[in-house]
């Protein structure tokens, strides 16, 4: 089975006063939650979604799922943790909990405020994590990354052609990820708050799957009004 | 939801764009495989007049397509479904215009989106159901398939009862599938093909005879004939069939040409022939195409001698490698299977 788990944990302090959590405004004609979602529920790859939000919405969310989202397909809405590494092992724990975990079943994790992700995106991920076990969708950097120790001199400019900008989905086979997490200390889990990294840490191979230059995550106001201009121009005609 | 359209906006230039299609009563496809038409060549190539190009991009092309159903709120179609999906979009009804010749019907990748999309939303009524057992290859242009069968339907319905023989002038595309639908409609009838190229005519093995257009014999009749050949040579082609067209035959029309056509009408009046237009289909022409497709076996043999190209799409550079490949192939469909 491929489960999707949709992480909708974010709580909105970084988009300037607004109260509600990002994934929740409205972008086009429904909140950018429910246009994550959709992507999952149409694409055949994925059986069942779980989406993770914050224990006050989640109500809220199965309201909006029972709105938007046609019958056919699963969607199951479960309190994500504090951490976002918290938010997996709820996510791991549910899925252990209901249903019979196999070598192949595979978790698809992303985030609910990367409503633009493409077919290919999720079904290269899916095909990824079965064929190595693990993967990540990047693109490749168009700026150049300075690294710096201090944060006021550069202690390092890595060489551009290695470098890539990590987006979602990341997608693992369950049964690794669950075994990996497990190997953590809570200091680790403190400090390794990307699964990919974690991975990396453990010298287990994270396949790369191509994103999309458009396949943005909506964090800041500024994020907001791209996401609006994506969407406008022409629209289908049919 | 949010889909990706893949739009050409000038010549040679597709970017991606974001849309939110209402699917409320729509049926959702994925496209499987697509299928580049002439048409869609002319778009890309920059070949419409400059009016036409500003009035229609930014626009997806492609209109022939086979893709699976992924969602249907409608419960006209299972989730998994292999379907064809028709580029037609009637907008009235009417007892007598077909809806493919109705000025307020819509095209998908003419003045309005194309199927070049990550997912398609068409109302139920706009879909076909793909029998079991039909190559997608060749389910992928069931639309160019239909515009023959269309034609037919119409040589049917206006021509006279003797067919004796049929002749199609042109060795491309249509004129291969034309052909090809005449034989599987009238087995009894003698197929002619008239071309230019020797090499194209060599693929015309199950017509009874095949002419160079510039070494017909003077006294060679049909009783119908088919033109096929589009652009300025229509022109000869259509004065050619004149010439060598049995009194009271008809003459369907299905050459796109950007130019006005002379026409020696004199002798259309002595012969008192019936010219006939067909241009595009509509959902009756899909589902006889589907039923010719699934009974006669040995007619999608022959289709599979059309693909040319079989190329994967999991980026906009690879559409433009399909359209570039497809410029330079001679005869044959160019494919493309959608992992975009």
């Amino acid at each position: 089975m491929v489960f999707a788990a949709i992480f909708a944990g974010g709580s909105g302090t970084r988009m300037g006063n607004i109260d509600t959590p990002k994934q929740y405004l409205e972008l086009g004609n429904r909140p950018i939650i429910i246009h994550t979602i959709e992507k999952f529920f149409v694409n055949d790859r994925i059986d069942e979604i779980v989406v993770l939000c914050p224990k006050s919405w989640v109500a809220h969310t199965k309201d909006l799922i029972k709105k938007f989202i046609p019958a056919g397909k699963k969607v199951t809405v479960i309190p994500g943790g504090k951490t976002r590494n918290g938010t997996l092992e709820n996510a791991i724990s549910f899925i252990n909990e209901n249903y019979e975990v196999e070598d192949d079943t595979v978790l698809v994790t992303h985030d609910a405020v990367r409503p633009f992700l493409t077919h290919r995106i999720i079904t290269e991920n899916v095909d990824c994590a079965l064929k190595y076990g693990a993967c990540d969708t990047v693109i490749p950097a168009t700026d150049t990354i300075v690294e710096s120790g201090d944060g006021k001199t550069i202690s390092n400019i890595p060489d551009r052609s290695k470098m890539y900008q990590g987006q979602t989905p990341q997608s693992f086979i369950l049964k690794d990820l669950e075994n990996v997490l497990l190997s953590l200390t809570e200091d680790e889990k403190a400090v390794l708050t990307d699964a990919c990294k974690i991975y990396t840490l453990k010298n287990k191979p994270v396949h790369l799957v191509e994103g999309e230059v458009f396949n943005i995550k909506i964090t800041y106001p500024y994020d907001m009004k791209v996401a609006a201009t994506l969407l406008k121009g022409k629209e289908s005609d049919d | 939801m949010i889909n990706q359209v893949y739009r050409l906006v000038a010549p040679g230039m597709i970017e991606v764009s974001c849309t939110q299609p209402d699917i409320t009563g729509k049926t959702l496809l994925r496209p499987v495989m697509l299928s580049i038409c002439k048409a869609d060549q002319r778009y890309y190539l920059g070949n419409r007049s400059a009016e036409a190009l500003h009035k229609k991009l930014p626009m997806s092309l492609i209109h022939e397509c086979v893709a699976r159903v992924v969602l249907d709120p409608t419960d006209t179609f299972k989730k998994g479904d292999i379907v064809v999906p028709v580029p037609n979009i009637p907008t009235e009804d009417d007892d007598i215009i077909a809806e493919n010749y109705r000025r307020s019907s819509h095209f998908c990748s003419s003045g309005y989106d194309g199927f070049l999309r990550d997912y398609i939303d068409l109302a139920p009524d706009r879909v076909v159901k793909v029998p079991d057992g039909i190559d997608l290859r060749i389910a992928a242009f069931s639309e160019l398939i239909s515009v023959a069968v269309h034609a037919v339907s119409r040589f049917e319905k206006f021509s006279h009862k003797r067919k004796n023989s049929i002749g199609v002038w042109g060795d491309g595309n249509v004129g291969f599938i034309t052909a090809l639908i005449l034989r599987a409609v009238y087995p009894e009838s003698k197929i002619l093909v008239f071309g230019t190229v020797y090499e194209k005519l060599n693929y015309f093995a199950f017509a009874d005879e095949t002419y160079h257009v510039d070494s017909v014999p003077k006294d060679l009749k049909v009783d119908h004939a088919f033109e096929c050949v589009g652009g300025e040579a229509s022109k000869y082609a259509v004065n050619q069939i004149i010439d060598h067209i049995n009194p009271e035959g008809s003459v369907g029309l299905m050459g796109v040409s950007e130019s006005p056509v002379g026409i020696n009408t004199r002798m259309v009046l002595e012969l008192g022939l019936n010219l006939f237009g067909s241009s595009r289909s509509g959902k009756a022409d899909f589902e006889r195409t589907m039923d010719i497709l699934s009974s006669d076996k040995q007619i999608a043999g022959y289709l599979e001698n059309l693909i040319a190209n079989e190329i994967t799409i999991r980026t906009v550079k690879d559409i433009h490698t399909a359209f570039q490949r497809d410029i330079h192939t001679g005869f044959g469909k160019t494919v493309m299977k959608w992992e975009k």
